[in-house]
């Protein structure tokens, strides 16, 4: 067994990359996965990506925001030290409306910021990891893990077949630790 | 993706014969006769009531299709060009319903069935309404309604007569021209749709008043006309039409109306905070009228459909995805804004006369008969898609 980690197939043109897609699992080798230089409609579900769970974290900072709001209001203005304001009730629910909704929307918005940056590796301090660096500029890439799928000259072919301008069979995984 | 191959028939048209005709007529008599009853059976204020209610509702609805085509045009936007035909057949009812809009009106003026808190003997002694009736007199109010509109309607009729231009010669002259003029209706409609909405609605109850009326009004328009329109495509699909509209272009309408249900909320909730905090007699009067027995248990009802219903339903994505559930929450919404609607108008007119029953069914079913047989109509005129809309390819695949 070489010492192959991964192999990379890269391409100058989306279609081309789509249609190596297909080649590959018609041929029942597994992608590992694409890095693309822009977004590209339908490859999700051509790669049997399950849909991002970001709206049900959103959905849980948000109503994190609305319960504090309320608690908060309903500790400082009915229990803890109740006002007379305009001849209201101390707990005038209209009142509490607006900020409970602004809370919903920071924690909301925030909380869905701040998992999107953890869970992609974003932060200070963090150097991006990168298979392909002219993924990031003007390459198609498909990454297939070397290991898992055997017979790397036929993977070579398929790629080749499908217009890949370049293989690249790498020993590690990230070009950029550091 | 890749999918260069239209299988789709363009060409095809929509019939409007059979069942969805007879229905449309047999409404329209189930209207006629129930404001027929309406008025033989002495209630003609509260029949009035109700056909200004439906007069509105229906000009507000075509209204909405011609803002919702402009709004398409002015944003560029793709993804709507498969289905556009449809809110412009809502803009070419539009003049036959602003003409029963301001008939009713002016009927109901001169016969004192609606508008008498600023057009009666005591209104003319009333320091309030005087106050007011440099701006609200009969000559104005009425010049007012014909012109915003008349004005409409000439915008709708240009806004169509491209499109129909743009199916026969091609090229981007007729779209550019539908730009331009999407622009200048929208500034237009912008700032007198408020008027519109003082004048029709929130001056039955003269002696109070709300800047935020306008907008309150505008959202409820606008929801309710995305509804019509989501409902109406979803019923062409289903009798087998507009093969070309899927998921995607249903995804959009469920957000457009999912967002605009808040939207509604949004400004129902500011007009109700505003009035609630600053607690000022002449304004909470509004809302003490509301809070009555007789309208109460509405009060409640109208805010759990028009926003607790559509937010809790059409939040997931696959809500917005399936027909079934799409085309509930748009006839859920259609009701929900007859109600809202109602809750505007009734106590302001009727008051604690307050009743639900064959006249306010009956006007209910015959004008939405009276829509679909005009709008259908409308429809089966032209093809079903504008073939040389340049964005129209971009609808075909479109991918969300």
């Amino acid at each position: 067994m070489s010492n192959t980690k991964y192999i990379l197939g890269h391409f100058e043109d989306p279609d081309d990359m789509m249609h190596g897609i297909d080649k590959l699992q018609e041929n029942n080798i597994g992608i590992y996965d694409v890095f693309t230089p822009m977004p590209i409609h339908g490859i999700e579900s051509k790669l049997g990506y399950k849909r991002s769970r970001l709206p049900i974290a959103a959905f849980c900072f948000g109503l994190t925001g609305t319960i504090t709001a309320f608690s908060l209001l309903y500790f400082c203005l009915v229990y803890d030290w109740p006002m007379n304001i305009g001849g209201k009730p101390a707990f005038a629910m209209p009142d509490f409306v607006p900020i409970m909704f602004e809370l919903t929307v920071l924690f909301g918005s925030y909380g869905m910021c701040f998992t999107f940056f953890f869970k992609n590796h974003l932060f200070p301090g963090r150097a991006p990891r990168v298979m392909d660096l002219r993924a990031t500029d003007d390459r198609f890439v498909i990454a297939i893990d070397a290991h898992k799928n055997p017979y790397p000259e036929k993977i070579d072919n398929l790629l080749k077949e499908a217009g890949a301008v370049e293989i690249k069979h790498n020993e590690r995984k990230y070009v950029s630790y550091e | 993706m890749g999918t260069h191959n239209h299988t789709h028939n363009f060409s095809e048209r929509f019939y409007f014969t059979g069942k969805p005709k007879s229905w449309s007529l047999i409404a329209i008599v189930i209207g006629v006769l129930a404001i027929a009853y309406g008025f033989l059976t002495n209630h003609a204020e509260r029949t009035f009531a109700n056909l200004l209610l439906m007069g509105y509702y229906f000009t507000c609805v075509c209204a909405a299709g011609l803002f919702f085509c402009a709004v398409q045009y002015m944003a560029q936007a793709g993804w709507s060009a498969g289905l556009l035909r449809i809110p412009q057949a809502f803009a070419k009812v539009l003049p036959i319903a602003a003409l029963i809009l301001i008939i009713i009106c002016a009927s109901g003026l001169f016969t004192h069935n609606l508008y008498h808190h600023w057009h009666s003997e005591e209104a003319a002694h009333d320091p309030v309404i005087i106050g007011k009736s440099s701006f609200l007199n009969v000559p104005f109010f009425l010049t007012r309604l014909v012109v915003f509109l008349g004005a409409y309607c000439i915008f709708g009729y240009f806004l169509t007569k491209y499109s129909n231009n743009e199916d026969l010669e091609g090229g981007m002259k007729n779209y550019n021209k539908s730009f331009a003029l999407s622009a200048a209706f929208l500034v237009v409609f912008g700032f007198t749709t408020p008027i519109w909405a003082f004048d029709t609605i929130m001056s039955l109850e003269a002696h109070w008043f709300s800047t935020m009326f306008g907008w309150y009004n505008f959202a409820a328009m606008w929801v309710s006309g995305l509804s019509a329109i989501t409902i109406t495509v979803i019923l062409l699909k289903r009798s087998g039409h507009l093969t070309w509209i899927n998921d995607n272009h249903l995804h959009d309408l469920g957000k457009f109306m999912f967002a605009f249900s808040i939207f509604w909320t949004y400004v129902w909730f500011s007009q109700f905070l505003l009035i609630y905090y600053a607690n000022m007699p002449e304004e909470t009067v509004y809302f003490y009228k509301r809070w009555e027995p007789e309208y109460k248990p509405w009060f409640w009802l109208n805010i759990i459909i028009n926003f607790v219903s559509p937010v809790l339903i059409l939040m997931t994505r696959d809500a917005k995805r399936k027909e079934g559930m799409l085309l509930f929450v748009a006839i859920l919404l259609l009701c929900g804004h007859w109600l809202d609607y109602y809750m505007m108008i009734m106590p302001g007119t009727v008051a604690s006369e307050r009743t639900f029953g064959i006249v306010e069914i009956g006007t209910a079913i015959g004008f939405v008969g009276l829509f679909s047989f005009l709008m259908l109509n409308a429809l089966s005129k032209k093809s079903l898609v504008p073939v040389n809309h340049p964005f129209l390819d971009e609808s075909l695949h479109h991918h969300i």
